[in-house]
């Protein structure tokens, strides 16, 4: 018969029509917590979730622009990991980072730091390629998503600084496998000394 | 085992002793043909020898050797490995070489192309106009002594950037309004849109003006885009209508372009990969691959079994996902007005939420390593891919095959409606799910496979009207095999490493040239790279599927309403990031 196809495909909007109200009375108090339902297998009802109220967790490999970590001293002095070798400038597809090397002015030796570095962040294609390239482990890929702004963004030393500690807070697992795998070098040439 | 090997390529050589000789440059194949005997040898190819597919054509720029090259990557509709013929031409403008369009249609826009990125003119080619750059543009982009505006060196990495990288912006080297090149005697200022588009207009079928009982009827011209919802995307196509009815058409293309190609020279091997994810952007897990794949072939790197399962998981991932995007689109154009779109978006975004999870990046994975991928995916992300495999989506597919398969409405839209002939498929170089809706089981999955596609247990889907409803019905038969080989896929993934080697940011790659293609969602993705031995590729030509099954577009729609022109547009599956590069 004519328009059975079409009863049949309207059933299904029914039951989703049907579910989405459903699933909101179900949801009503823990609304916040819908968010792991709405990313499992049996999600159902209204898909769309409240931004900014409610947001999607972040898995931990999400990488945005990138951002240059530091390991705080005793005295709050930040020591910087990067010692300006170059190759995330020289991985990086779009080239958009550029880095001014530190010269002694005494003898004219480069010295392991950068005097500049910038991250152009209109250009960066979030790759992720100078983070994962990266001997020192010295820049990694951000979670921070909400970069908009009015004025074009590049971004100097100063803006890309981060702690270690926030490195470790966004990024747990890969910040414990970095941290064992450099006390167990540290181990070895400390066995090699002695 | 050897001797089929030998039957399989076709010794050109061999038999025209006269014009043609193999190529013995080091790392190259194929054979090379004069070009007066071009026409003649590739109309026995294809009538004798049953090489009815052709590929690929592609355009190679030796300033060294003074010569241009135009290569051709032929198949046979019934399977096995390339005919690679060449022709050379020396590079002394006006250069010219035969046009194949007599024999296989299918090469129309790849010919424009090459004329327009290399200045190789095609004998014969009836509508031979610039493709990708506009009418007045100076040069042919793609010829290695063309300079781009922001131009600072041949290969990246740039100088500049390290270790004296003091940031400037790159407009202060080239302003705005300064960075273009006009033709002598081309004002931007005086131009209007007339001329080139006078080109454009009588390509088209001519206006007639029919005298029927004394009342002059004329034909109606109308744009279809490059602004228009049906498109999605910059994508224009001029129609000649009579009455509702099309006449002629023609596609217009290039609004998106940026060069990726000329990009892909002055990158690494290695920085093209997050590039190739820009080109389809809905299957950026497969574009890399076929890139990956070509590179691979070059560097003869051998790829680890888990690494292989990955990448075989997350193509098929992403083949649901570009279908069912594809019928939520398609449901949008025919006024079901974003209710089945959004319950095919539900499926993808679960699976989007998996690559997140594992490359990192919803749509831009850049996951593809040479040699492998970037990491193993980790068991939270596998455990929400079993569920997803083995529970949801089966249910899934099966309440979309409810919800509009069989509405009446759907089904009048699409039966009988944008018919394209089984030979008419090959010949204008149709693939995808298109081609196998006429019936020609052609996948590559199968023809030429690669990764470790032959273990795996799947059919290859096939319809036989060639018509809309039918190159809808393969799309859902190929959702489900590909529920099918993952759930194999899942079954059988061994333990190891996922990538050979060492992970590094230089890689040298031999000299030589090679084609890597892979079965993407929406047809024949293939990737013609030649390396001189340095860490740039000499040349990076991409034979996207979306593009070359622009071609057919015309002969899909002419004698069917314009109403229908939105419907054919959308099954023939493009994304203007592929079809413009």
């Amino acid at each position: 018969m004519y328009g059975i196809g079409l009863i049949k495909g309207l059933s299904v909007t029914l039951n989703r029509f049907v579910e989405s109200y459903t699933e909101d009375i179900r949801w009503l108090v823990k609304r916040y917590a819908k968010v792991d339902f709405r990313s499992s297998k049996d999600a159902k009802g209204t898909f769309t979730i409240e931004y900014p109220e409610q947001q999607l967790n972040i898995p931990e490999e999400f990488r945005f622009t990138p951002f240059l970590v530091y390991d705080e001293g005793e005295n709050g002095e930040k020591n910087i990991r990067c010692t300006s070798c170059g190759i995330c400038a020289k991985a990086c597809p779009p080239q958009c980072i550029w880095i001014v090397r530190t010269v002694d002015p005494a003898t004219g030796r480069p010295q392991p730091q950068p005097a500049e570095f910038y991250i152009d962040a209109d250009i960066c294609m979030n790759c992720g390629f100078c983070a994962e390239f990266c001997p020192f482990d010295a820049i990694k890929m951000n979670h921070d998503f909400e970069q908009s702004s009015y004025t074009r963004n590049l971004k100097n030393k100063e803006i890309l600084l981060q702690p270690a500690s926030y490195y470790a807070n966004i990024r747990p697992l890969n910040y414990a496998k970095e941290e064992a795998a450099r006390a167990e070098k540290a181990a070895a040439k400390a066995a090699a000394k002695a | 085992m050897d001797s089929t090997k030998n039957t399989d390529v076709l010794d050109l050589a061999n038999l025209y002793k006269d014009s043609v000789k193999a190529d013995d440059r080091p790392g190259f194949s194929g054979f090379i043909i004069a070009k007066e005997k071009l026409f003649d040898i590739a109309k026995d190819l294809r009538d004798k020898y049953g090489y009815d597919y052709l590929s690929c054509v592609s355009g190679v720029d030796y300033p060294e050797t003074n010569s241009m090259e135009v290569v051709y990557h032929a198949y046979r509709s019934s399977g096995g490995s390339a005919l690679v013929f060449k022709t050379q031409v020396e590079r002394v403008d006006p250069m010219e070489v035969p046009s194949l369009i007599s024999i296989w249609p299918g090469v129309d826009l790849q010919e424009r192309e090459i004329w327009d990125l290399f200045g190789i003119k095609f004998a014969g080619h009836p509508d031979l106009r610039r493709i990708l750059m506009w009418e007045g543009f100076e040069g042919h982009p793609m010829r290695k002594d063309w300079k781009e505006a922001f131009y600072e060196e041949e290969a990246k990495p740039l100088k500049s950037r390290w270790p004296d990288g003091n940031h400037k912006y790159a407009e202060a080297k080239a302003a705005y309004g300064d960075n273009i090149n006009f033709e002598a005697g081309f004002d931007p200022e005086k131009w209007t849109p007339t001329d080139p588009e006078e080109a454009l207009y009588s390509a088209l079928k001519k206006y007639q003006t029919e005298d029927v009982d004394g009342i002059k009827t004329d034909h109606l011209l109308i744009n279809m885009g490059p602004q228009h919802p049906s498109t999605h995307g910059v994508f224009r196509a001029v129609v000649i209508l009579d009455g509702e009815e099309i006449v002629s058409l023609k596609p217009v293309m290039g609004y998106l372009h940026r060069n990726h190609e000329k990009i892909g020279e002055r990158n690494t091997f290695l920085q093209n990969i997050p590039f190739t994810d820009r080109l389809d952007y809905f299957n950026s897990m497969y574009s890399a691959w076929g890139y990956s794949l070509a590179v691979e072939r070059l560097l003869g790197l051998a790829v680890p079994e888990r690494a292989e399962y990955i990448r075989v998981i997350f193509g098929e991932m992403s083949r649901i996902q570009n279908h069912l995007i594809l019928f939520g689109m398609l449901w949008n154009d025919l006024g079901a007005y974003f209710t089945p779109a959004l319950y095919a978006f539900e499926e993808r975004e679960l699976m989007l939420d998996i690559f997140e999870a594992v490359s990192g990046s919803r749509m831009m994975c850049n996951y593809h390593r040479f040699g492998g991928v970037v990491r193993d995916i980790d068991p939270a992300s596998m455990q929400k891919i079993k569920e997803l495999v083995y529970e949801r989506l089966p249910r899934k597919i099966e309440e979309f095959d409810r919800l509009l398969s069989e509405n009446e409405i759907f089904v009048s839209r699409m039966k009988g409606i944008g018919y394209l002939s089984p030979e008419d498929c090959l010949a204008y170089s149709v693939s995808g799910p298109t081609l196998r809706a006429a019936g020609i089981p052609y996948d590559i999955r199968r023809a030429e496979p690669y990764g470790v596609y032959d273990r795996f247990e799947f059919d290859i889907p096939l319809r036989y009207n060639s018509d809309l409803l039918d190159r809808y019905l393969v799309r859902i038969d190929e959702i489900k095999q590909s529920v099918r080989i993952l759930q194999q896929a899942l079954r059988d993934i061994p333990e190891g490493p996922v990538l050979t080697g060492k992970p590094s940011y230089q890689i040298k790659v031999p000299a030589g040239e090679t084609y890597g293609r892979v079965e993407a969602p929406k047809g024949e993705l293939g990737y013609y790279v030649v390396s001189n031995g340095k860490g740039n590729p000499y040349r990076y030509k991409i034979r996207t599927p979306s593009f070359v099954n622009v071609t057919s577009v015309e002969k899909m729609c002419v004698g069917t309403k314009i109403a229908d022109f939105v419907t054919i547009l959308g099954m023939v599956d493009i994304v203007l990031g592929e079809v413009d590069r």
